[in-house]
Parts: C-alpha cells; structure tokens; sequence
C-alpha cells in the first residue's frame, strides 16, 4: 500500500506525515508528482474523500525546500494532484472532499525560487483549490502543525472550513517572528508585547480563532503520537464539517468572526454605494 | 489627445498616486469611487501601533469605463504602509471583486483592472491581511472565469508576498521595467536565508531576477512596456479587448512540473540561467 514510504527521520518525526498515515489506514495512498507531496484516496463516513499532504523530502531537487516548505515543486505538484480529483469526478453529481493536512514552516525563500518563479507555482495551487472548491467539492483543512503565510495561502487556506488541532504546535501566521521584527524595525519581545493585545498580530490560535477563521478546535491526547481515539474524533468532526457544508462553495463565512468587524463594513459601504457608482455607458 | 504626440507633456505612470492612476486608465470623466476617504472606514489595527492611519487605508476602488466597458478598478497605494494589505485594505479588493462576481452572475459585464503597488501582508494586521489575500485570490479565480482581470505592475514599491501570488492568478499580467514581481521580498529571502543565497541591497541583482524585462523573457508576464500613461492606458485597452483566456497561467501544470525537475541544483542560479531554463520549454 504504502508506495511512497520515503522513510528518513524528518519524514517519521513530521507531524503532518503522522495524521495523514493514521486517517489514510483504510485508503490508498500514492506518492505526488514531487515525494514531498502525498496523496490517499479512499472514503470517509462513506463520503469520498482525498487527502493531500506536503511533507520533508530530505532528498529535495530543491535545497531549499527539504524541510517541508512548500517550493516550486510543491506548488505545481498540489495544483497536480488537485487536478486529478477534479478531472476524475467531472462528470459526477457526487464531488468527491478534499481534505488538506497542513503543517508546512513556510514557503520556500531561495535565489532560484524566485529566479523561477515560486509565486506562480504557489498561484497554481491556490488556483486549483479555489476552483475545486467553486465546482462543488468540499474542501477543508486540518491543521496540525504550522501554517505560515504563503504556504497556507498554497495548501489550505482556499478551505471551505477550517479545523484545528487544540495545541501549541498548531500555529498560523503571516511572517516568522524574526523576519517580522526585522521588516516592522522592532524587538521580537516587542511583537510578542503587540500580539497581546492586537489579535490579528497574535501568533496563538485562540486569537487567530476571533478572526473568524478557525470552525472548531479539536481537543486530542497527544498531537505528536495521537490514539486510536484522536484518531475517531478527527474522523468523526471531519464528517460533520463535510456533512455541515451543504453545497456552501464560498469562503465567506468567515466574515462573521468576532474580530472582522472592519471587514464586513467594508463589504457592506461597498454593496450600499455600488449600483449609484455604474458608468453611463 | 494630441498632447499624447508631444514628448515634452509625457506622463510617467510610476510617478501617480493611485487615484491618479485609476483616473488615467479610466475612460475621461467615468471614474466613480466606492468607499472614498470622505467614508472614514480607517484600519482598527494602527492607532494601538502608534501608527497614523489613512482614510482610504491605501487602497482606491472604483467603478468607470475602459474603452466604453464598465469595469471595476482598483489600485493600492505604494506610499501608505508599503502598499501592505491590512484588514480594511484588503476587504476593499476582496469586496469589490466580490460584487463584480455577483454582478456578472446576474447578467451584467463587468471586467475588472488591478494596480499592484504592493509588498503584501501589513504586518502590523498580519493575519487579517493573509486572510484578505485568500478572499482576494477566491474571488479573481470565481472572477476570470466570467470576465477578463488585467493586473499592473509597473513599480517603484513592486508586488511581492501573498499578492504576487494573487497577480500569478489573473488573466493578463502587464509589467513596466520598474516592476519587480516576486514570492519573497529581498529582505526577508536575506533573513531567513543569508547574504550569501540573497544580497538585499544589490539591486542590479534583484531587478535582473525579478524585474519587468527578466519576468517578460522568462513568459511568467503577459506583456512589458514603458510606463508613460498613454502607452499604460492602450496596454490596457488591449488585453481588456482579448476577453477571458482560453487557459490561464496558473493552469501550465505539466510544462512547469517537466521544466522544474530538469533544472540543475547544484550550482547557483543566475538571471541568465533563468531565462535559458524558461526558453527550453514552452512559456507558461
């Protein structure tokens, strides 16, 4: 079954790899264009549903991709993998899930990176998520691990839902703390100080979850090493957030989060004033 | 228009603000803006930073005619914040290109023109502006399916972060030789990865990978120009003429995938290699 075990100790020791050989038990799992990207096909609570994993590839063509970033490769071989779905199910009324496993530290920052073009690899797999999405297909993330700035943006955050594990290890953030001091010209004690009382600059989930953005926590024994029992209630919530979607393919539920007061007012100035705004043509 | 002839009245676009930018590319006297700074909608992040806000929170959107076609146009303003994305900033693109989805569902034609003047994120809003950025990207991919979405780059600030992931999604990507487009800005590739791999203060270097001429060779841009306001404006005329493509550049999956695993990792990159790795195969 196993096709793509690229068995090195990152591979053992990453989260994201955990999760997904635990829920991918009774599926069939094969290796993405890339081995850093995973894929398994298979059921869940008689759904059909895909996983898709990035993960370390300590063998990566790219040096600078070898701890789980999502680089070039990555990116393409997501939008890939995302593809295969869709096109498999074109013709079918019953839209197969998509459920991303996400712990990626960053995406990848290298000379050839952006000599070849990384911002287009990362468009190509947020374009295949948005557009699997807007066809009909249920798409949520399960985060893990880390989900940082534009690796998320590539693998994850086009989720019609998002669901988190309740631990410390689970992190979203725009920028890592170092180069965020750096950028913003202030102390890392410093943003630690801002994050306390500025939640979108918060680096812990609670406050990251008053952003509208987070639809449930998910409280297990151990994220690292879960049990049989972690296992089933991740199962068991992962249905219940497909089942909870009901042909909803926007991600605007978002908006109704306790701290997007700004947001929705905008959206809402803008709605007011469009029609008086239309060109004489 | 017969001004347009005479050298001496050139417009450089680089130079104007995003109003004025807006207002170039609009046919004469059809610019209406939406949420205008007399709306007051400021950033709730900034004040608590000591930072002083800005009634538009750097970003302009407004309704008019290219040409004759009702589009929406939107452009940020590189000189507030970076052109950085906060909340306020970012729920104007996402809502405005929302609204032109809905429009276009309905029955009415509306394209839409995107000015990127942007580093990304505000990290001061840092995970409202990501947040932003993945309601943008949704609703351009919903978007350019109906209608062409032309995006700008013509510089000083560029478009990097989140948005340069945005302008990989549009139909029609225009750049001047001031533009840079890149994932990572110099800085931040300097941070987490050394002088050695990114040297943040060579510029010849950062223009020659990331620079309008380099993007264009290389096929990740539609078209690259000069940057006076006439010459901008046709640009634009063009590409909103081409209509909605018949693939988009996000979809070269197997080219770029091919093109990718071939390329040797062993020695550094250089501008020059780029583009030869580019040319072996077909543009994107």
């Amino acid at each position: 079954m196993n096709t793509a075990a690229i068995k090195t100790d990152t591979v053992k020791t990453h989260r994201g790899r955990v999760w997904f050989d635990l829920l991918a038990d009774n599926m069939m799992v094969h290796e993405g264009a890339v081995p850093s990207v995973m894929i398994a096909n298979g059921n869940l609570a008689e759904l059909p549903c895909s996983l898709i994993l990035v993960q370390p590839d300590k063998n990566n063509l790219y040096p600078r991709a070898i701890n789980g970033e999502v680089g070039l490769l990555e990116g393409w071989a997501l939008a890939d993998a995302i593809h295969n779905i869709v096109s498999k199910d074109a013709e079918s009324e019953q839209k197969s899930a998509i459920i991303a496993i996400v712990d990626v530290p960053s995406q990848a920052y290298g000379r050839r990176e952006e000599a070849l073009g990384i911002h287009q690899a990362l468009a190509a797999a947020v374009s295949a998520y948005a557009q699997a999405r807007q066809a009909g297909h249920p798409v949520i993330s399960l985060l893990v691990g880390k989900a940082m700035s534009g690796a998320f943006l590539a693998h994850g955050y086009q989720a019609n839902t998002i669901l988190a594990l309740n631990d410390d290890g689970v992190m979203v953030h725009a920028m890592g703390k170092a180069a965020a001091a750096r950028i913003t010209m202030r102390s890392e004690e410093e943003l630690d100080q801002l994050a306390k009382t500025i939640p979108p600059m918060a680096y812990d989930l609670k406050s990251f979850a008053t952003l509208g953005l987070i639809e449930k926590f998910i409280d297990v024994s151990s994220a690292d090493a879960p049990s049989s029992k972690d296992i089933e209630l991740v199962q068991i919530l992962l249905a219940d957030a497909l089942e909870s979607l009901k042909g909803d393919t926007q991600i605007t539920k978002r908006l109704q989060g306790e701290n997007r007061g700004a947001s929705r007012r905008v959206r809402e100035l803008l709605r007011a004033q469009w029609k008086k705004a239309e060109p004489n043509l | 228009m017969s001004n347009a002839q005479d050298s001496r009245l050139n417009t450089n676009f680089v130079e104007q603000g995003a109003r004025k930018r807006i207002e170039y590319v609009l046919d004469s006297g059809s610019m209406r803006e939406l949420v205008t700074p007399f709306d007051r909608v400021i950033s709730p992040w900034l004040e608590v930073q000591g930072i002083v806000p800005q009634f538009d929170d750097g970003v302009v959107v407004a309704r008019g005619a290219i040409d004759g076609k009702s589009v929406i146009a939107i452009a940020i303003d590189g000189s507030f914040q970076g052109g950085s994305l906060g909340e306020v900033a970012g729920a104007k693109i996402a809502g405005a290109l929302e609204l032109a989805v809905e429009a276009n569902q309905a029955g009415e034609s509306i394209a839409a023109v995107l000015m990127f003047e942007t580093g990304g994120v505000r990290l001061q809003e840092a995970n409202l502006g990501l947040a932003a950025i993945a309601e943008i990207q949704s609703a351009i991919v919903a978007l350019r399916k109906l209608q062409p979405v032309v995006a700008l780059i013509t510089g000083p600030v560029g478009c990097f972060g989140g948005m340069s992931i945005t302008a990989g999604l549009c139909s029609y990507l225009l750049m001047t030789r001031e533009g840079r487009l890149g994932l990572n800005g110099p800085q931040v590739i300097e941070q987490e990865a050394g002088v050695g791999e990114y040297d943040s203060r060579d510029r010849p270097f950062i223009w020659g990978l990331t620079g309008g001429e380099q993007r264009y060779t290389t096929g990740l841009v539609d078209d690259f120009f000069g940057s006076d306001v006439i010459e901008v404006r046709n640009k634009v005329q063009e590409y909103l003429r081409k209509g909605v493509p018949d693939t988009f550049r996000s979809e070269a999956i197997q080219s770029s995938l091919d093109r990718l695993k071939n390329v040797d990792t062993q020695h550094q990159i250089t501008s020059e290699a780029a583009r030869e790795i580019f040319a072996k195969g077909a543009s994107l």
